[in-house]
């Protein structure tokens, strides 16, 4: 047919004309690869603005009593922080961009299942975005509850919260609508050959990950509903003066919630479990147990949210059920870390920036599970409820797994993107400069929460000033890492060495097509007849 | 249907049956949360849901199930006429659905105007003197029936939209997954109701 007319001067995706000019020709793309990037650039611009909200927030804590703002500020700061960093950049994060980009590319499709379907979530995540943002600059003041819009208060303060409650709920929508896609994709678009347990490792995790956003986001997607029609019509759900019951609120927003842990959790698991094999040029040790450990992560996840209200008040019984349900959920992480690792031992590596990224990666997450099994145990979790110790372990967790590993994925795939190299030296400085400040940032974080400093205050006594020190310090380094990350890549985009097709002797599928690859991916779809990983 | 980004457009009607699926499985747990909120306050306010239930009118109830049941019923019976590639019997069908489904819709709207001209909704006054139950019960009826009614409105878009597509030959005998997909989703309204039914109109 026409599509083979003109084979050697195929345009790659980045090149192609469609019908559209200009920006319509990328926010009216139905192509994966330009609505991968679409969400790539819209999460770089939030993602920038939460990390200066978090900037401040540190430098409002540099000193004890009020430095750069005031309370009510401090509150608002937290909130919006919270609300972009969960709902904008950690869950859609990974599956939005690279998902996208290299959903199909990995299974040896052309494109999604619903491609236009596809273009419609992003307009989804924008618009959800843009009216959970507008809650910062109409109404009342700033929502300040955080972003997990606890009730009562939710529905009692007077501050602007249904855009931002509306905004989380059309956010959810943006994810059950890729989540299908995703499900529907891997389930009808395999290449020939390619049977289920010869799929690479990240579409796996995606595969996982796809189910809980279909089956978790509309439990919260309800509760958010609730909080809207409690504030507007006072029905009494979560409102103890009509006889409703604000634990249930927790209950239900974390049956939903915890699942989202692991929604952003595996696919950085699926990422790293891409970079590690081919930097060490090894066959993934154990790749049955990764995909099962990926499926069980899944499962257990659903199981464990009662962690979240240890001290909310609940039966004993629940109390000890979800503190070894908890301990379970670790199991599988375990597996794939000591898969990991197995995988290095007596292989060739090749240290380049991605697979720097996956080390660092798996020195934070190991530093944020070992935490959280602190946390999901009963006594200890009493005593650490609400300080900055859970702060420093969730984002140990979140921003060191999912973050790591965005960034991770972010250079390995970047040849494959844009078509150009990174500098190498300027990327590794940026890596050694973000994992310094990383560090000094969350570590002392540890310390103040166990010695009682609690979360969400912008203000504390005199004893925790040093810790408090090094930790804003941290902030600020860890800030300067990211902007040369960050240049170093948008450069590169520009002035960048050509990439060759597989400059890291990958092995699976994405690394058999041009760099950028061409519009539809493979001009003849690939029979697939080994393992992804095949090394000697 | 008619935008043709790619070369060769790509069609899995398999694919999109199963991407229908899946989105009524996140439908119903998004009632099921609600669901979930009216068996807990349910028990702990037995007497008051008893009394309050008995307020609701068992007759609309029962007319607007037998309405709905029937309109599922057209909307199938348009999928084996379109297969017998009768056009004119499909729009008919699906008209009847649509039909059927805003009378529905005025059912309802009599009996939430009439619930609410006795001063029973949310926040008001009167409800507010009864019993913490009472509030919750209706409470939830609004809401619960409110968010089906909504999927109602989805419903008679979408399959007026597929009846456009009939109209303009971009659904026929042998491309129709849209249709049967409108009316996935048009039996997924009609279960959702059939749960809502016993819990606030039967169960005395």
């Amino acid at each position: 047919m026409s599509e083979t007319v003109i084979q050697n001067h195929e345009p790659n995706y980045l090149e192609y004309k469609g019908k559209y000019k200009g920006i319509f020709a990328w926010i009216f793309s139905t192509d994966h690869k330009r609505i991968g990037l679409l969400y790539l650039y819209s999460m770089l611009v939030f993602f920038s603005v939460a990390a200066i909200l978090g900037l401040l927030m540190k430098l409002e804590l540099i000193a004890p009593g009020k430095t750069i703002m005031g309370a009510q500020t401090y509150n608002s700061f937290f909130t919006l922080h919270g609300i972009t960093m969960i709902f904008l950049i950690v869950v859609p994060g990974l599956p939005a961009v690279f998902g996208n980009f290299f959903l199909p590319i990995m299974i040896g499709a052309k494109d999604v299942a619903f491609p236009k379907l596809n273009l419609v979530s992003w307009w989804i995540y924008i618009i959800g975005a843009f009216i959970a943002l507008s809650a910062q600059f109409m109404g009342d003041g700033a929502p300040d509850t955080g972003w997990t819009f606890y009730a009562p208060y939710s529905f009692k303060t007077g501050t602007n919260m249904l855009p931002a409650v509306l905004g989380a709920f059309i956010l959810g929508f943006s994810s059950i609508v890729t989540g299908i896609n995703f499900i529907v994709t891997m389930h009808r678009m395999r290449a020939p050959g390619m049977n289920w347990m010869k799929m690479p490792l990240f579409p796996w995790a995606l595969y996982g990950t796809s189910w809980i956003q279909v089956l978790a986001t509309p439990i919260v997607g309800v509760t958010l509903l609730m909080v809207v029609l409690e504030r507007t019509l006072q029905i009494g759900f979560f409102d103890p003066a009509l006889g409703g019951d604000p634990i249930l609120y927790q209950h239900l927003f974390w049956i939903y919630s915890h699942p989202a842990v692991y929604i952003m959790i595996l696919p950085a698991m699926g990422v790293i479990s891409e970079i590690i094999p081919t930097f060490a040029r090894k066959t993934i040790f154990g790749y049955t147990a990764i995909v099962v450990s990926t499926l069980a992560i899944a499962f257990v996840g659903y199981f464990v949210w009662g962690h979240h209200m240890f001290t909310s008040g609940m039966s004993g019984v629940a109390l000890y059920t979800f503190s070894i349900l908890t301990f379970l959920v670790a199991i599988p992480s375990a597996i794939k870390i000591f898969n990991w690792v197995a995988t290095l031992h007596k292989a060739s590596i090749d240290l380049q920036t991605p697979f720097l990224w996956a080390l660092c990666f798996l020195f934070v997450f190991m530093i944020g599970g070992l935490s959280g099994m602190v946390l999901g145990a009963l006594s200890a979790n009493v005593h650490l409820h609400d300080t900055a110790f859970v702060v420093a372990h969730f984002h140990y967790i979140v921003f060191g797994g999912t973050g790591y590993a965005f960034f991770g994925a972010l250079h390995y795939w970047y040849p494959k993107m844009f078509g150009r190299m990174y500098d190498k030296s300027w990327a590794n400085i940026g890596l050694a400069m973000f994992f310094t400040g990383f560090n000094t940032l969350y570590l002392p974080m540890f310390y103040l929460g166990m010695t009682g400093m609690p979360r969400r205050y912008y203000d504390y006594v005199d004893k925790f000033h040093g810790p408090n020190i090094i930790s804003s310090l941290g902030a600020i380094l860890m800030i300067v890492g990211l902007i040369v990350i960050i240049t170093n890549l948008v450069r590169s985009a520009r002035y960048g060495a050509p990439a060759v097709k597989d400059p890291w002797k990958g092995k699976t599928l994405e690394w058999t097509v041009a760099s950028p690859p061409s519009l539809e991916n493979f001009d003849e779809i690939p029979t697939v007849t080994d393992h992804p990983y095949k090394y000697e | 249907m008619n935008n043709h980004a790619h070369i060769d457009e790509h069609r899995d009607d398999e694919g999109a049956k199963t991407g229908m699926w899946i989105f009524i499985f996140t439908e119903l747990l998004l009632f099921g949360g609600l669901f979930i909120v009216y068996s807990v306050y349910r028990y702990l306010n037995p007497m008051a849901f008893h009394l309050a239930a008995e307020e609701l009118d068992v007759v609309v109830g029962t007319v607007n199930t037998v309405i709905l049941l029937v309109s599922s019923m057209t909307i199938a019976m348009a999928i084996t006429s379109i297969q017998l590639k009768n056009k004119k019997l499909t729009l008919i069908l699906m008209g009847v659905t649509i039909l059927l489904a805003i009378i529905f819709m005025v059912n309802k709207y009599f009996e939430w105007t009439g619930k609410i001209s006795h001063g029973i909704f949310p926040g008001s006054e009167i409800l507010h003197q009864s019993s913490q139950g009472e509030i919750l019960f209706f409470g939830l009826y609004y809401a619960m029936t409110g968010l089906h009614a909504l999927h109602i409105v989805i419903g008679v878009g979408f399959i007026a939209y597929v009846m456009w597509l009939v109209k303009t030959d971009d659904v026929k005998h042998d491309d129709y997954v849209i249709l049967e997909n409108s009316a996935l989703y048009w039996h997924l309204v009609d279960l959702i109701w059939i749960f809502l039914f016993p819990l606030f109109y039967l169960i005395t």
